[in-house]
């Protein structure tokens, strides 16, 4: 096994336990963490084919996963702190009317 | 020497992405994470991807994991989903997730790797290197990604204000 299929390997590992973590935790804010554990595992594997290949499209693609993911963590955190607002509760259980 | 420290702060970010899955506190979970994505970035810089580095550290670090942090500070996290983390029913959860992650395991365990490319003159993932080669190739996706980042801020300042 060399460096890049031991990265892949260690990319599903940590996608694993991040998707572990968004079926098990009930609190709203830990599942949203366990979705960056998720983000971090796919931009690894981008890093790590992209190192191998030498080649700059991965390494622009990532730039631009971190702008999504700055969009998105300001954008949950809105919808989250309305959510506890309205409820009183951070648990998933307290939300369970929301369509969609 | 390289192989050693991406096996150091691999392990470290197995440990740490555990450790966010199973404490109890948000704020000790952030911690974690934050851990995590440090350990994360010092594999980049291990690999010689140093820009990737930098923005792991400036902007998950710096700026995501900042804004989630005062989010949790901002809310009160004593309630049920304190005393009780983990899901009713963990247990069909864990069946599915297991069968989900196997079946990614299985997806990796079958692709073939590709071939290493041969080490090119230039290296694109020095700083000034990856800055000429980004602003020639990727200008229009840079600006577009601008207008994401000002959509997004005035999509969650909507959504605020809409709720209050």
């Amino acid at each position: 096994m060399d460096r890049y299929q031991f990265l892949t390997i260690l990319a599903g590992l940590i996608f694993s336990l991040g998707l572990l973590g968004v079926v098990l935790r009930r609190n709203l804010l830990v599942v949203m963490m366990c979705l960056e554990i998720m983000l971090n595992a796919v931009v690894l594997s981008f890093v790590s084919f992209a190192v191998r290949g030498q080649t700059l499209p991965g390494i622009a693609m990532t730039f631009f996963i971190y702008v999504a993911a700055s969009c998105e963590i300001a954008l949950a955190m809105a919808i989250v702190v309305l959510l506890v607002k309205r409820r009183g509760s951070l648990d998933l259980g307290a939300h369970q009317e929301l369509k969609g | 020497m390289i192989d050693v420290f991406i096996g150091f702060f691999s392990l470290l970010a197995v440990i740490f992405a555990v450790l966010v899955l199973t404490l109890r506190q948000p704020m000790r979970c952030a911690l974690a994470l934050i851990a995590h994505m440090c350990s994360l970035a010092g594999i980049y810089a291990a690999l010689g991807a140093h820009v990737i580095a930098m923005f792991q550290i400036l902007i998950y670090v710096g700026a995501v994991m900042v804004f989630m942090v005062y989010t949790i500070m901002l809310l009160d996290d004593r309630d049920s989903s304190f005393l009780s983390p983990y899901s009713a029913k963990a247990a069909v959860c864990l069946v599915v997730g297991l069968a989900l992650a196997a079946g990614l395991w299985l997806a990796i365990g079958h692709t073939s790797a590709p071939a290493t490319a041969a080490a090119s003159a230039i290296d694109p993932f020095t700083f000034s290197a990856f800055s000429l080669a980004f602003m020639k190739q990727y200008w229009f996706h840079f600006e577009l990604a601008t207008v994401l980042l000002l959509v997004g801020v005035v999509a969650a300042w909507a959504a605020v204000k809409e709720g209050l």
